[in-house]
């Protein structure tokens, strides 16, 4: 390695310093809010620091007394995690044999560059014949309906995240065991799959945060509380009567909370997950 | 023996189909309802648990969403083979609903009581060519609030009566060095910018339409745009005011950063609120100024009814709810964000106590109340004023120029 | 095994993903374009055939060119800045300096956070009267009075963009970094040896490896920024004075508010036919660079 001088090191340290700010100011802002009391919120000049700790927020959005905001609050987180669960595992099991099979029979590898091209589909080009079809089905404000409407986005993205993850899993391996005379499911079963897991695991968290982060469809096909996601309950949360800002925020940090988990503990999956995808894809 | 067997198990089957029986009847019912102006959410909830108990069979779901996305929700939900029973609507929207089909016809549901006991003025709230689409349920307009202190402190001893007056005031507390900006409306791209504007349409007795066509490009409607642009130009409106709704507009002025604001009825007891506001106390209401020669007072009609969509499958239930909901008893109940559709409920000591000055405002400002234009294209006519109306602020064209822009792009 | 048996097979494996997607893409699809031709409302009219009505008015009026320049504008320097700041903080987090490895962990967070949740955290950031940019730059001495951020035609597209980049800026910066570690050591030793200046060493040695990944970013950032919708719904609506109405916002209030889906389809179909352009376009590029790349 090359040997610094005081000075670059320095100017390492200053903006690194510098990217740490950035990156983590807005994310501790949003947390002081939700803890902050609200006059701190709403003193000019600002109060940087609460005065004292104020967790009222979080315990009015958790509460789970019938007819109550916070209900309202935790249907919603309910219904992301169903939504966004279902979705991605709907998308998973659709992933894996397309997946594998574009992996080994390159010759249908089109079919695949076609499914992932409606990835580029702006949604709003779907949004009518797609309300119209969950409207004549029953499916508007559904949880099912939804989650059905996700897989446009999760499908491609898992399957596209699978073939690169078989790419990397030797033929020989499978050629060993059918010659053995195991039939192909077996072999999947047995060789392939357990091979595959962490790409598995990979793509559905993908899927996962996908499916968490969605707002559109969730603000066109959903009306109250039996389907309506976090992602909507809290931009009508941040577009109501709330004097208090810190209820917002808190509401935001719930809503981050889960992802943010995930995104810290899985990192290097899911940066290599992407790079992968991205060089051989 | 058998036959003592059946009775036995007949008669369980009843005793257990009645035990069970309020279970099963239960109809549940789907409310949509607005987080803004007017009740709170809180309000609404305690009115529902009121009804629910009077009525253990029928369970209601509430559901909030902000008043920008109340028009989309009811529109998007008709879809829906489960979607809202009851629907809160503004005072524009009838025509487009009725043109649509979205809501229900109930003029013949609507007893004389109810006929004679509600404000003639609240009726129209709900009526689309001679026909009932609901009850009104919030009688709104809006007023000219302002902090007693401040104006106080500049010396002023009563508010303006004319717009102009406004004006000559708002430029006293700003040279006296009080407040930078004394007024805050607004004026955000959506439609409170359109009620500020429709009341000074009123102020200017203007017109939006004749005969169906558009009529906002001259005369009263053109002044009352010059009045706003004149306004923010002149430093005296707080330049903010064009990114705020009546939520960001009371936030300011319950902290003692406006001397004066334009808002709904429902401010004046939140600001009033010590828990919640510094200028509790403070806080005066008059109805919107007068124009010299032209108007003594100005108002827009806010107002809201509850209706019950096509869609519903229980619209008994729903009307059920909707006559409790509008009921004079549960509306003297909760008359401090939102005042009462019945006449005799402005002489009730037990509705004016404590808002004697509110309801002085109210009874001048609603009997003035001036309304938007009735028509089934309205949506994009608003999209068109308020695009016009943000543009004249920002000087991107002239207040005229504007205008003749909206016209032209109104679907009209 | 005959090789037609093996693709039948394959086929017989995709059938399960492309008969969803059929249902749930393909069709919509061509629903959205019979749809184009037709003065359908959303709710209840069926409509009828029109013909290119519907394209010639959103194509001729003023609202589709203003949203597709606010849309351009809004793409352009958002990705621009991605990539740039992007590969920026990847050179930095290739260097060694203390702490590095908590800041590179750091660095996911921004992208974690759902957008509803980033757009709602610059919006209260943003606020004219309580915000905290207002009172941090008031507090430096940056700024002598409180500015309306959201609500000044340019300074609002600014600050949706600002919103924007900070929160995908990390991706990029993650790929890149994780390229960067792919160049081998004893290719930067050699060129060292060789006295390559820093930019020559970044350009002939570094980039190469770098160019491949970062064009699948740019090609997503750049989709992902043309069809934007949620961070604008939050923080403007569109707003001030429609300078920041993008096309997708454009198609809702069309098809959605005004319920007019006969011309919300075919303002769709112009938008994907857009995005269609650009990425067929990228496409080439990415063949392009990974061929001069290998």
């Amino acid at each position: 390695m090359e040997r610094k001088s005081l000075l670059f090191s320095i100017f390492l340290h200053a903006a690194a310093l510098l990217l740490a700010l950035v990156i983590l100011a807005p994310l501790v802002w949003l947390f002081i809010m939700s803890i902050a009391p609200a006059a701190d919120l709403a003193a000019k000049p600002l109060k940087w620091w609460p005065s004292t700790v104020d967790l009222s927020r979080y315990a009015s959005l958790l509460t789970r007394a019938e007819n109550s905001a916070g209900a309202a609050f935790t249907a919603s987180l309910v219904n992301s995690i169903l939504v966004a669960g279902m979705a991605s595992i709907a998308a998973i099991l659709l992933a894996i044999p397309a997946g594998w099979a574009v992996s080994r029979t390159p010759s249908i590898g089109w079919s695949l560059v076609l499914v992932i091209g409606t990835y580029m589909l702006p949604p709003v080009a779907l949004a009518v014949p797609l309300y119209m079809a969950l409207a004549h089905f029953g499916m508007l404000n559904s949880v099912f309906g939804l989650a059905l409407v996700y897989l446009t986005i999760l499908a491609p993205f898992t399957t596209w995240l699978m073939k690169s993850g078989f790419d990397g899993i030797p033929r020989e391996i499978e050629a060993a065991a059918m010659i053995d005379g195991a039939g192909l499911f077996q072999t999947l079963r047995i060789v392939t799959l357990p091979l595959a897991l962490p790409v598995i695991a990979t793509s559905a968290l993908f899927a996962f945060l996908l499916a968490w982060d969605e707002f559109f469809y969730a603000l066109l096909f959903t009306s109250d509380q039996r389907a309506k996601t976090l992602t909507v309950a809290i931009a009508d949360l941040a577009g109501g009567r709330v004097s208090d800002y810190g209820l917002i925020a808190a509401a935001g940090v719930l809503a981050a909370l889960p992802p943010v988990l995930v995104g810290l503990l899985m990192q290097r999956a899911l940066i290599s997950g992407l790079t992968n995808g991205g060089v051989k894809g | 023996m058998l036959k003592s067997l059946k009775v036995t198990l007949a008669t369980a089957a009843a005793l257990g189909a009645f035990i069970a029986s309020p279970a099963f009847a239960e109809t549940k019912i789907n409310a949509l309802f607005m987080a803004q102006a007017a009740y709170s959410e809180a309000d609404v909830r305690a009115m529902t648990d009121a009804f629910t108990k009077a009525n253990p069979d029928i369970s209601v779901n509430l559901e909030f969403v902000p008043y920008e996305g109340l028009h989309d929700k009811t529109v998007l939900a008709q879809g829906s083979g489960s979607g809202y029973d009851v629907v809160l609507f503004d005072v524009i929207w009838p025509a487009e609903y009725a043109t649509n089909n979205v809501l229900v016809d109930v003029s013949s549901k609507i007893t004389p009581e109810m006929k004679e006991g509600v404000l003639p003025g609240a009726w129209t709230t709900v009526q689309y060519d001679g026909k009932s689409y609901g009850m009104p349920w919030i009688l709104d307009t809006k007023y000219l609030f302002y902090n007693k202190e401040i104006l106080g402190k500049a010396g002023i001893a009563n508010p303006p009566k004319t717009w102009d007056e406004l004006k000559e005031q708002a430029k006293i507390i700003q040279d006296k060095g009080l407040l930078k900006t004394p007024i805050a409306w607004s004026w955000s791209q959506a439609e409170a910018a359109i009620c500020d504007y429709a009341t000074l349409v009123s102020a200017y007795k203007g017109d939006f339409l004749k005969d169906g066509k558009v009529a906002f490009t001259e005369g009263g409607a053109l002044d009352a745009l010059n009045y706003m642009v004149d306004s923010y130009k002149s430093g005296l409106t707080n330049p903010n005011s064009k990114e705020f709704l009546e939520e960001d507009v009371r936030k300011v002025f319950q902290n003692g950063d406006a001397a004066f604001a334009l808002n709904w009825t429902y401010m004046y007891n939140m600001a009033n609120d010590p828990k919640d506001s510094k200028v509790a106390g403070k806080v005066g209401v008059v109805p919107a100024p007068g124009v010299d020669g032209k108007s003594e007072v100005s108002a827009v009609n806010g107002s809201m009814g509850l209706g019950i969509t096509t869609a519903s499958k229980h619209p008994d239930e729903a009307w059920k709810y909707i006559t409790f909901m509008t009921s004079q008893a549960t509306q003297n109940q909760y008359a401090k964000l939102s005042l009462p559709i019945w006449t005799s409920s402005y002489e009730d000591p037990a509705v004016t106590k404590g808002q004697e000055e509110l309801i002085k405002a109210a009874k001048l400002g609603l009997a003035a109340m001036y309304p938007r234009p009735t028509t089934p294209k309205y949506q994009e006519m608003s999209t068109a004023l308020q695009q016009a109306i943000q543009e004249a602020l920002l000087g991107q064209s002239s207040p005229e120029d504007a205008l003749k822009a909206a016209a032209d792009n109104s679907g009209l | 095994m005959s090789s037609t048996w093996l693709t039948t097979r394959a086929w017989l494996l995709m059938l399960p993903l492309l008969a969803v997607m059929i249902a749930v893409i393909g069709w919509p699809m061509i629903d959205t374009v019979r749809l184009s031709f037709t003065d359908a409302k959303l709710v209840g009219t069926e409509g009828h055939f029109v013909g290119l009505d519907n394209y010639v008015k959103m194509l001729t009026g003023n609202n589709f060119q203003r949203a597709l320049v606010n849309t351009l504008w809004f793409s352009v320097i958002s990705v621009t800045a991605e990539m740039v700041i992007g590969v920026l903080a990847a050179l930095l987090l290739n260097q060694e300096f203390y702490g590095r490895t908590v800041l590179r962990a750091l660095m996911i967070l921004p992208w974690a956070l759902p957008t509803i949740v980033n757009a709602t955290l610059w919006r209260l950031i943003y606020n004219p009267e309580y915000g905290a940019l207002n009172a941090a730059l008031t507090q430096l001495g940056l700024i002598s009075e409180y500015r309306s951020w959201l609500g000044e035609p340019g300074l609002a597209m600014a600050a949706l963009i600002v919103a924007d980049c900070w929160k995908n800026f990390p991706l990029v910066a993650l790929i890149a970094l994780a390229a960067l570690q792919a160049v081998p050591r004893d290719v930067i030793s050699a060129s060292l040896v060789d006295g390559a200046s820093a930019w020559n060493r970044f350009r002939y040695v570094t980039l190469p490896y770098l160019a491949g990944p970062l064009m699948v970013a740019l090609v997503l950032r750049t989709i992902e920024a043309f069809k934007v919708f949620d961070i604008v719904w939050v923080m403007t609506r569109g707003g001030p004075a429609n300078s920041t109405r993008t096309l997708s916002i454009l198609v809702y209030q069309e098809a959605f508010s005004f319920q007019r889906a006969g011309s919300g389809a075919s303002l769709a179909l112009i938008v994907t036919l857009i995005v269609t352009l650009l990425a067929v376009a990228y496409g080439a590029l990415v063949r392009r660079t990974a061929g001069s790349a290998a």
